[in-house]
């Protein structure tokens, strides 16, 4: 199987520090991929320098055999990727329909946006916050807001940062069956810091550290690696 | 649905300042009131760019400067006004599509927009006041300094130069183009490109990472502005018979930027009442000599930022909203209530 997006070298340097440090990182079509690894291993800036919000300092991105290095993100966007980052990104002002129908317009035209829009909101349990400015909204409504701003474009690959960050129980297992059904007509890569939720979810992980790949294994098989346990000295593994 | 609502809303809205703008001239000259309307388009241009676009633009005087000259001189080259008056929107449009395009491709922050764009008034400023001699000439045009541009021909019906559109004519002339020019606005906002225009205001980089091309689409919308900032300056140059380089002056930018945050941003009346209202007062000032008309434009700003932060027109659909809940409620009863109350201030806004 063809990898639909490959780095090669990949390198974020601000000033002195190296966010990300020559990372050679593939993932398969349909695949579900986690994201591990501590704070400030440079997941985040990994994502960035993917969906060309940094212009990484060296190295290559590959997408669908297609250099995407340096390209600005609406046109990384426009090839079907989509990104709910760390901190939402949402229009604060404006309504949560508002906000989907924004994205579904631009993938889908002005005919089908409507329908999308309804579709993703169905699909979020967002109807009775529908009209409501998402800057009214918990950090848990916002995330599933965005979530709904990114698969109304119905992209073939998704990023997700920190997706389930800020949710109650109930909503975490939501998020996580609809990442598995997302899955179904995308590639997914999480970062996550909830071993439970990756448990729930993964197949393979790759754990980052220091701006570099430590470890990339099937998820038993890391959460069972020492070196994994020291990276997260303190935290349950 | 959202179409229905906004057509009658602007609808309203037109209806209302057409029949204050025929009973106006029972109270005030429409000499003296055309000139307001004027000035109520220039806020409209920033009010647009600024309010909606998120684009704070510290140098729409260039842009109204701009379309003044570009009629007076292509008026006394050309004769007939039609073309110099086309050319008093396109120009300026044009100058701010190029100007916009290296702001917002060069991706500068807003703080050197609006360093940048204040200077480049500045340079108009300055540049047109050093032009007395009689090298600076543009055809037949002389440039004059700061005497400005006298004696050009003014607006007349189109291909018949000697019937001229003037006095109260030139009045019904000019409300019928600030009412045109706000109902293309408000459809302009109602349109997709508008709602993303919004939205970039709103969020930058989520509106990139949707796919669109932020840059293209601030420097558009800027020269949209830039082109109502010269139609706006177009009928000045018509109205004083004169343009002179006061109007780049740096008076004249700060007192478009007073206009809208006193009328209220994120609204397009507010703009367009702020204008008018305090170039009234202006006006009123004018002819006393007891208060210094800058200190009090100051005052007033000052009062408005701290009693009405968000302006006259907003705060006043907030005590409307506010006087009429009953009726909200009913259309909007399954949701919860005090988010209902925070929606319909949102919803008022948008006249
Ligand atoms: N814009 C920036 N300028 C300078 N340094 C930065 C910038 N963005 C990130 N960094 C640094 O890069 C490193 C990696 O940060 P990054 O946010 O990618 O980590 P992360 O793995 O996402 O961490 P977390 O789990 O806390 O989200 C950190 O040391 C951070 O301080
Ligand atoms: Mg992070």
């Amino acid at each position: 199987m063809a990898s639909i997006l490959e780095t090669r070298g990949l390198t974020m340097q601000f000033g002195g520090v190296t966010a990300v440090d020559n990372v050679d990182f593939k993932l398969q079509r349909n695949e579900l991929r986690c994201l591990i690894g501590p704070n400030g291993a440079g997941k985040s800036t990994f994502f960035k320098c993917l969906t060309g919000q940094l212009k990484p300092t060296g190295g290559h991105v590959f997408i669908e055999n297609e250099e995407t290095t340096g390209w600005d993100p609406h046109a990384v966007s426009r090839l079907g990727i989509g990104i709910k980052t760390q901190v939402p990104s949402v229009m604060d002002g404006l309504p949560v329909r508002e906000n989907i129908w924004l994205a579904a317009y631009r993938t889908h035209g002005r005919e089908r946006a409507r329908h999308a829009t309804d579709s993703a909101i169905e699909r979020l349990a967002l109807r009775d916050i529908a009209n409501t400015a998402v800057g009214r909204l918990s950090h848990g409504e916002r995330q599933r807001v965005e979530l709904g701003i990114v698969i109304s474009m119905e992209p073939w690959l998704i990023l997700l940062d920190e997706p389930a960050a800020g949710m109650t129980g109930e909503e975490v297992a939501r998020m996580a069956e609809i990442i598995g059904e997302l899955n179904a007509d995308a590639a997914i890569v999480v970062v996550e810091h909830d071993m439970q939720f990756i448990r729930s979810i993964a197949k393979k992980v790759t754990v980052f550290n220091q701006g570099r790949i430590l470890v990339e294994e099937d998820v038993d098989t890391v959460m069972n690696d020492p070196r994994v346990r020291d990276v997260y000295l303190g935290k349950k593994v | 649905m959202v179409a229905a609502s906004e057509l009658r809303s602007a609808l309203t809205v037109l209806v209302i300042a057409a029949i204050l703008f025929i009973v106006a001239p029972a109270v005030i000259e429409t000499y003296t009131l055309t000139v307001l309307i004027i000035y109520g388009m220039l806020a409209l241009s920033l009010g647009l760019i600024w309010g909606f676009g998120g684009i704070l633009c510290f140098g729409q005087a260039a842009f109204f400067g701009l379309g003044a000259y570009t009629y007076a001189i292509s008026a006394i080259n050309i004769g007939e006004s039609t073309v110099p008056f086309v050319l008093g929107i396109a120009v300026p449009a044009a100058f701010a599509f190029i100007l916009g395009a290296m702001l917002f491709y060069g991706r500068l922050s807003d703080v050197y927009l609006g360093v940048i764009t204040l200077v480049v008034t500045l340079i108009f400023f300055k540049f047109m006041n050093s032009t007395a001699g009689p090298e600076y000439v543009i055809g037949n045009a002389r440039l004059g300094g700061f005497n400005g541009i006298p004696g050009f021909q003014t607006l007349n019906v189109p291909g018949d130069p000697g019937s001229y559109i003037y006095d109260v004519d030139y009045y019904w002339f000019c409300v019928v183009a600030i009412l045109i020019v706000y109902a293309l606005v408000r459809w302009l906002l109602a349109s997709p490109f508008g709602r993303i225009a919004v939205a970039i205001r709103e969020n930058e980089t989520r509106v990139e990472l949707m796919g669109y091309d932020v840059r293209i689409r601030k420097t558009v919308l800027f020269s949209i502005g830039g082109g109502i900032a010269g139609l706006s300056g177009t009928l000045f140059a018509n109205w004083a018979e004169i343009v002179t380089p006061g109007m780049f002056s740096l008076a004249q930018s700060a007192e478009i930027i007073i206009w809208c945050i006193v009328g209220g941003l994120g609204t397009l009346v507010g703009p367009v009442i702020g204008a008018m209202a305090l170039a009234y007062l202006k006006f009123l000032l004018g002819q006393q000599s007891l208060v210094d008309n800058m200190m009090l434009l100051g005052l007033i700003l000052t009062l408005s930022v701290l009693f009405l932060p968000r302006g006259i027109v907003p705060s006043l659909g907030t005590l409307l909203a506010r006087a009429m809940p009953k009726r909200r409620r009913k259309r909007q009863h399954h949701r919860r209530p005090r988010r209902d109350a925070e929606e319909s201030r949102g919803e008022v806004l948008d006249g």
